[in-house]
């Protein structure tokens, strides 16, 4: 197993040149002068210049790379020019509120996801399998940051139940925490549940047509056996793979459903940085959030590998 | 389109528009295929006839009928100042349409060509592979804000931003589609009948790719049409002149409490879009490839 992780860092390291490579050239893609745009337009030539100062615009290109990645392979993503703080440390300081808003909202995907999924599957062609395809469809469907607004709408102005926006630490007060990230949670976890929704009723289908599930219940064991533990284990496999991409899909959500509640982590961050052109802290970000996607899916495929010995007998893929 | 279909047509059906009847029965059977069709094809025909539909403009301004709510006058009401609101979603839907087909067209003609490239050549693939595994390690909404953003807002950007994010995926889609059809008898077959590479992939591999590519790119419609509302929210897709459904949200916010049909609106046409599009994907799907799986986002 070992030898099957450290394969797999190795593999992940021309990937990781290559994100990091893209989320450089990206500075590349503003048209005209970069300082320009950055700076935006009340920035005078001495602002500029300490722009391009701070990003290293005025040296050659060769050198520009090399410094960059030379900075990055010490952990050093450059400054900030909205906030005149080192990059790694402004990332560091959001990342734990999205981490929790991610881990409640994942909690919620999962539960519903799977319950919803497998409901279907055992009522397959049913009213019930059809309503669960319905809801999973129209999750998959709605803009999230609608939904966002018009939960707003509904629990907070109308029904008054729940704050706003605003965000309340956990370690101040877990109630508030609660309040506070409820209605996000549960705008982000919509499109992830759908998409759980979606794949593990297509699993759960596949499972229960296979023979072991027949021979099982051939031989007299309860329906809640033959699901429990025979079906549900087989299930989790592909579920545990597409994690990855729902944390993914999370991470994108959250730029614009922090901004709209107000929530000072690592989304709203980003969309702070993307409006107002701090490319330092766009491209650390993207990097730091490329490169702990690509950690976390390794973890994940390591875990499987572990987990099923069909993928340990074949070498895994 | 799939060549098993043709197969299952009865001797007595002759002539082209029999012929054409029997080959869509099979979609006229799957219940999303024809919901999907149906709800696709109602936004994309009040789209091409939406001038026709409503005599008023957009962009007409009346401040007598500031905040209306829906009404005989006005079916989906009227904004801050006083735009119909049925005339401003209907010429929101040419910009998602338009930025949205763009990326389709653009991920059918990039994504095919790079995944059966990366199919057909195993020494490209594993370059091919990483750079879109590359891109693919980006979450596709950041991603897209980030080019949008580094672009300057616009239509174009847009465009381009969101075919970025889902070229590599299409054209992994495709790529694993040409490994499999590669390797059966009848290109072997044309390869000892002495077919270029080129005439193999176009005339006998990408045929036979032909369905889940076609799925794919049917999801790539839901999200661009998903995608680019986020951008236009956010500022950085089309100009606020333009009524762009993203942009029709983030005006009607501020006016959530008076008048929340500003915002309800342009959002439940953008699910609309969606759904119709996701079901057509799921038809698709059903019809031609019952063994496919939900595709991965």
């Amino acid at each position: 197993m070992i030898a099957y992780a450290v394969s797999r860092l190795l593999q992940a390291i021309p990937i990781l040149f290559l994100v990091s490579l893209f989320a450089f050239g990206m500075i590349y893609l503003i048209p005209g002068d970069a300082a320009t745009v950055m700076g935006g337009p009340e920035a005078s030539a001495a602002d500029l210049e300490r722009i391009r100062e701070n990003m290293g615009l005025n040296e050659p290109f060769l050198q520009q790379i090399v410094s960059f990645y030379v900075n990055l392979l010490q952990g050093d993503l450059g400054q900030s020019l909205m906030l005149g703080t080192p990059v790694l440390d402004a990332i560091i300081d959001r990342t734990p509120i999205t981490l929790g808003i991610s881990l409640y909202s994942l909690a919620v995907t999962i539960v519903f996801g799977l319950l919803t999924g497998i409901v279907a599957a055992l009522n397959h062609n049913k009213l019930l399998d059809q309503a669960a395809t319905l809801f999973a469809l129209i999750g998959i469907s709605l803009p999230n940051f609608w939904l966002a607004l018009v939960m707003i709408v509904v629990f907070s102005v109308h029904l008054g139940w729940l704050p706003t926006g605003g965000y309340v630490p956990f370690s101040e007060s877990p109630m508030g925490w609660l309040r506070t990230t409820t209605m996000p949670a549960l705008a982000l976890a919509l499109l992830q549940a759908g998409l759980l929704t979606r794949i593990t009723r297509s699993t759960m289908l596949e499972v229960l047509s296979q023979d072991y599930i027949r021979t099982a219940r051939a031989k007299g064991l309860t329906e809640w056996q033959v699901i429990g533990q025979h079906a549900l284990a087989n299930v989790m496999m592909p579920v545990v793979t597409v994690l990855g991409l729902i944390l993914s899909v999370l991470l994108s959500g959250s730029i614009v459903i922090e901004a709209i509640f107000g929530i000072p982590g690592l989304g709203a961050l980003m969309g702070n940085a993307i409006l107002s052109r701090d490319f330092p802290l766009v491209q650390g970000g993207l990097i730091s959030i490329a490169c702990s996607l690509l950690l976390l899916n390794i973890v994940v495929d390591v875990l499987y590998f572990w987990l099923d010995p069909r993928v340990r007998i074949k070498g895994g893929d | 389109m799939a060549g098993g279909i043709h197969t299952d047509i009865p001797d007595d059906e002759t002539g082209r528009l029999g012929r054409f009847l029997a080959a869509l029965r099979p979609f006229t059977r799957s219940l999303s295929f024809v919901v999907g069709a149906v709800l696709f094809g109602f936004v994309v025909l009040v789209t091409l006839l939406g001038p026709f539909l409503t005599d008023v403009s957009p962009s007409a301004l009346s401040m007598r009928n500031r905040f209306q709510p829906p009404s005989w006058d006005h079916w989906l009401g009227t904004d801050n100042l006083g735009r119909d609101m049925l005339a401003r979603v209907i010429y929101g839907a040419q910009l998602s349409l338009m930025i949205g087909t763009s990326v389709v067209l653009l991920n059918a003609v990039f994504g095919v060509m790079l995944g059966a490239l990366a199919g057909f050549y195993s020494r490209l693939d594993n370059i091919l592979m990483r750079v879109a595994d590359a891109l693919m390690a980006f979450p596709a909404v950041l991603l897209a804000i980030g080019i949008a953003a580094a672009l300057g807002p616009s239509s174009m950007t847009a465009i381009i931003a969101l075919s970025v994010v889902y070229i590599p995926r299409t054209a992994r889609v495709v790529r694993s589609s040409v490994l499999v059809v590669k390797q059966l008898d009848f290109v072997l077959a044309a390869r000892a009948a002495g077919a270029t590479d080129l005439r193999i992939i176009l005339k006998h591999i990408l045929p036979n790719s032909m369905a889940p590519m076609l799925v794919q790119l049917s999801f790539v419609f839901a999200y661009s049409v998903l995608s680019e509302a986020v951008l236009s929210f956010l500022g950085l897709g089309a100009p606020p002149t333009v009524p762009s459904w993203g942009i029709l949200i983030s005006e009607g916010r501020a006016y959530m409490r008076e008048a929340a049909w500003l915002t309800v609106v342009p959002g439940v046409a953008i699910a609309v879009t969606a759904l119709g599009l996701n079901l057509l994907g799921d038809g698709l799907r059903d019809v031609l490839d019952p063994r496919m799986k939900v595709a991965e986002a």
